[in-house]
Order: structure tokens, then C-alpha cells, then sequence
């Protein structure tokens, strides 16, 4: 109080350790000097040492037990003679040969015998649920229940474009439809019966309603008579006189809820102005027989199997 | 200590650091990357190779621009799981004429290695247009856009402009398929066009994206994708399983 004259605090002098204080000892300097900076030369880790030097002599056991050094026509091969083609094949060899009683029973059974045995339908339906995941799921959705109105159809009820029978099923996986690299793929085409002019827009609107009237839709019941003339003329013969549809020829039902392409008066309309023109590839070159047995029967059983 | 004695010659003196560092990474790029060229077993020959058509050139420059080897890959490894799921393991050869190569370093997507002949193009439509329209659990970016995008002649001689690029680089591009290039380009879009596939066989030629009389980007990309991992000839196909 006495002295008011210098109240500023004044910081504490700071104290800078000295590092080379916390050494034991002084270190030598590796001799650099760049502009009077010096450099210790500490050495280095242990741990670190050993560490390095174990990596050392670890790669020298690695080059003779395993393909390293390249040569004048082939690297070195390794004593372990590890090639992880071979590997590969040896691991696929080793499930094929367990798998193998399965798979000849399946080629054996008769299509419709296979659901009798309790054990190869048990199999069938487990190989052709993993191989519907890799090869199928894509178009026909993880569950099988496809993709509505995208033309992807689904698997899971009893509306069959082709028929739903275990040899039918089982011909659909292995040629396809529509595709011209089997010559027993489904084929069949519906006419553009827009696009071709072999109808004109105003009897393609009486068809829609005469179409939705098929399956109790909403519809203008007026337009539906006159639409039922063009059906009778134009759609009858494949899809049957009541919409019933045909499976021999791939005709769609038409008196039913479920739509491939969407059951709305928009999308029917395209359907008969512009057609579709759905593609399944076929599995013949792609899955051994057994396989393409064993996605039928998986299929088949889904919900749908007639 | 004489050794380190006269590394403080190298450590003080920057030009000589350069040099002998440069001389020790060609000695270590040499052993590692010279043995590749001349190796027997280093790419072995497969029947079927062949050059990119000019349209698949252009779907494959497209399936950079997008970065699509962000999250795919086309690299088969020689795993059970992977050759059951996605088809035989891939091949050197399968890349020879990729530049760079699409190995990818990762898998948001599936591999598409083979994807060839895998989905119609119909389904390559729509996916690319709402990919969780068909794949529901997918998180990919729609690619709708490439249905609009009209490709031009000044694509197509861009097109053989990478090709004369590549031929430099030794891929066997001959003067008729030189010449060719921008009538190539469109004809492979059209199934009525002069057949591309007397120049590269096993070429697909058609619409793909369903829209007549006009070459999108749609069509070169699908035109790409539906030759990944076909071409290869598997029947005549020996795997080397010291490879």
C-alpha cells in the first residue's frame, strides 16, 4: 500500500529447462552444424531395432517359401507352392465334391419328383436360393416379388406368364424369352398396335376401358362396349375371350388385379400403342443343369407353383 | 565408421543427394516393373481379346467422367465366394487394353468385371435412370440424365482420336478400323447398320437404350457395359495355376 508509485503486476520471470538438462548423460552430436543448430545423435529405439532386423530375417524366409523373385521365363514358384489359382480351384473342387450326390440326384430326379424327397428338396430349394440371389434377384427383387409395373414380373403369386409347373418354370430358366441365343426361348410378340396404325388412338381408348372392365376396374362402361368389338377382333385369340390369358403363348391374363406393366389407364395405354417387349435371358450356358433345376424348384415353391 | 563418413558428403550436398536418390528408385522401379514386360507368366494369351469398339471407347470414357470406379470395381479375385458370385476370377489379359486399368480399390457396388450379358438393357434403363426402382437397397445416384445427352460426330472423331492414342500405344487397331471409327460409332447403335463385329467380334449391335434413330450416352455406356467380361473365350481357356 505504501508504495502506489509501480502497482503493475509484473510477470514471473520464466524459467526455460534446459533439455539437455533431463539427460542422463550428454549425448554426442551427429556433428551437423547448419547455421549453429546442432543435432544429438540419440539412438534409436530398441523395440524399434529389433522390430526392423526381425523384418529382415522374416522377408528372407518369405522369399524362399513363397513366389518372389522374378527370373528369366518365371518368378521364383516358393516351396510352399502357394498359387492362390490353384487354391481357388481346390476350395470350389472341395464344396462341388460334398455337393456332388445332391447335384447328380437332381439331374436323376424327375422334375416333379423332386419336391417328394424331403431332403433333395431341401437342398433344391437352399442351392437354388443362393444361386436366384447371385443370378435372378436383380430383375426379380431379393424376395422374388419383382418390380411392379416395371415389367420385372413377380414370382410370388399364382399369375404365370408362361405357366407355373415345374417343367415350365424349369424351361423359362434354362432358354429365356426372348432372346435369340436359344432357339427354344419363349417367343411371342404383341403387335404395336399404335405405333403400326393398326388402331387408332379413339379405339385404343375403347379397348383400355373394355380392358379395365376385365378385372371390375374403373372404367367408362359406354366406351367398354365398343371397346369389346376391337378385343373381340384384335386381342381375343391370344388372350382369350375373358381376359383368361393363355400360357402356351405368354398372353398375359387380363382379368386379374396383377399387372406386369401397371394396371392404370396410362400404362395400358402404352402397353397397346407401343407393346412391350419383355427379355429374360436364358441359363443354359450359364448354370450346370443341376443348378438351373435347383432355382425351379426354389421358385417354384415361392408361393406360386402350380 | 568410413562408410558414414562419406555419407555427410551426400547428406551436404543437395545435387548428389538428388542424383543417387534417383538412382536408387530406378534400380528399385526396374526390378519391380521390367520383369513385368518380359515375364511369360506375367499376362498369358486368351482367345477373344480385342480392342474396345469405338462406342464402347466412349461408354467407357463416360463410365470414368462419372467416376463409377468409385464404388465398383472389375477385379474377380481368385476368393470361392467371389468367382460363385460374380463369375470366373479376371484375368490379366481381360485388361490390356484398358488405360488405365478399372481394377477400383473399393465396393460400394458390385463388381461389374463381368457384367456382360448379366441384365438386359432394359433393366440397364431403368436402373440407370432410378436405380432403387429395381435394386431397392442400393444408394445409387441416378444417372437419367444420359438418356438427353445426344452424342455428335465431334464425339465420334473425339473417339478416334483416343484410338489413335491407343494405337501408339500398341493396341492393334488397323487402318480399316482407322477409317471406320465414326461410321463404327453410330453403326453400333443401330442393328440395321453395317455389322460392327466383322471389325470387333463379339460386338452387340442395337439400340440400347430403346430410343430409335438417336446415339445417346445411355447407348454408348450400356453398348460398354454389356461387352464387360465377354469377351474372353472360356471354353478354349486353360487356367496355369502356377500363375
Amino acid at each position: 500500500m505504501a508504495d502506489n508509485s509501480d502497482n503493475k503486476v509484473k510477470p514471473p520471470e520464466r524459467q526455460y529447462p534446459d533439455p539437455a538438462a533431463k539427460l542422463k548423460k550428454d549425448p554426442p552430436t551427429t556433428g551437423h552444424s547448419w547455421d549453429g543448430i546442432e543435432e544429438y545423435d540419440n539412438p534409436m529405439p530398441r523395440w524399434w531395432v529389433w522390430i526392423f532386423i526381425i523384418t529382415i530375417v522374416w522377408s528372407l524366409g518369405y522369399w524362399v517359401a513363397y513366389p518372389a523373385w522374378p527370373g528369366i521365363q518365371r518368378a521364383t514358384s516358393g516351396v510352399l507352392g502357394y498359387s492362390s489359382r490353384a487354391d481357388v480351384a481346390a476350395e470350389i473342387s472341395e464344396f462341388e465334391a460334398r455337393n456332388e450326390q445332391f447335384f447328380v440326384q437332381l439331374v436323376e430326379t424327375d422334375l416333379d419328383g423332386i419336391h417328394d424327397d424331403d431332403e433333395l428338396q431341401r437342398f433344391a430349394v437352399n442351392a437354388g436360393a443362393s444361386v436366384f440371389r447371385a443370378q435372378c434377384s436383380q430383375c426379380h427383387g431379393t424376395g422374388g416379388a419383382g418390380v411392379q409395373a416395371a415389367g420385372f414380373p413377380n414370382l410370388l403369386n399364382d399369375e404365370w406368364l408362361w405357366g407355373g409347373t415345374m417343367e415350365d418354370i424349369h424351361e423359362t430358366i434354362r432358354y429365356g424369352i426372348r432372346n435369340e441365343d436359344y432357339a427354344d426361348a419363349r417367343w411371342s410378340e404383341m403387335p404395336a398396335f399404335g405405333r403400326d396404325g393398326i388402331l387408332s388412338e379413339e379405339e385404343i381408348d375403347e379397348t383400355v376401358h373394355f380392358v379395365l372392365s376385365l378385372s371390375d376396374a374403373d372404367h367408362d362402361a359406354d366406351l367398354a362396349a365398343a371397346g369389346a368389338e376391337h378385343y373381340e377382333m384384335n386381342c381375343a385369340s391370344c388372350h382369350g375371350d375373358g381376359g383368361e390369358g393363355d400360357y402356351f403363348i405368354g398372353a398375359p391374363a387380363l382379368n386379374t388385379q396383377v399387372w406386369l406393366y401397371g394396371g392404370s389407364y396410362d400404362a395400358i395405354f402404352e402397353s397397346i400403342y407401343y407393346s412391350r417387349f419383355g427379355v429374360m435371358p436364358g441359363f443354359a450356358g450359364r448354370l450346370r443343369d443341376a443348378e438351373i433345376r435347383a432355382v425351379a424348384a426354389y421358385v417354384h415353391q415361392l408361393g406360386g407353383g402350380q | 565408421m568410413g562408410i558414414l563418413d562419406h555419407h555427410k558428403k551426400i547428406e551436404t550436398h543437395a545435387t548428389l543427394l538428388l542424383v543417387l536418390s534417383f538412382l536408387v528408385v530406378t534400380i528399385g522401379g526396374i526390378v519391380q516393373i521390367v520383369p513385368l514386360f518380359y515375364l511369360d507368366n506375367t499376362i498369358e494369351e486368351v482367345e477373344g481379346m480385342r480392342p474396345y469398339s469405338p462406342l464402347e471407347i466412349k461408354g467407357r470414357e463416360i463410365y470414368l467422367r462419372e467416376g463409377c470406379y468409385n464404388c465398383h470395381s472389375q477385379m474377380i479375385r481368385p476368393l470361392r465366394d467371389e468367382v460363385e458370385r460374380y463369375g470366373h476370377y479376371s484375368l490379366a489379359a481381360e485388361s490390356m487394353y484398358d488405360h488405365p486399368f478399372q481394377w477400383g480399390s473399393k465396393r460400394t457396388g458390385p463388381d461389374l468385371a463381368r457384367l456382360g450379358g448379366r441384365y438386359s438393357d432394359d433393366w440397364h434403363v431403368q436402373h440407370m435412370i432410378a436405380p432403387q426402382s429395381v435394386v431397392p437397397e442400393s444408394i445409387m445416384p441416378s444417372y437419367g440424365f444420359m438418356m438427353n445427352r445426344e452424342l455428335t460426330r465431334q464425339d465420334a472423331e473425339h473417339v478416334r482420336d483416343i484410338m489413335r492414342v491407343y494405337r501408339t500405344l500398341g493396341h492393334p487397331y488397323t487402318d480399316e478400323m482407322m477409317e471406320l471409327a465414326v461410321e463404327d460409332f453410330f453403326a453400333q447403335a443401330d442393328e440395321f447398320a453395317d455389322p460392327v463385329d466383322e471389325r470387333y467380334p463379339g460386338a452387340q449391335q442395337r439400340v440400347f437404350d430403346g430410343q430409335e434413330g438417336v446415339v445417346t450416352e445411355m447407348d454408348a455406356i450400356i453398348a460398354y457395359m454389356q461387352m464387360l467380361g465377354t469377351l474372353v473365350d472360356f471354353d478354349t481357356f486353360v487356367p496355369d495355376a502356377s500363375r
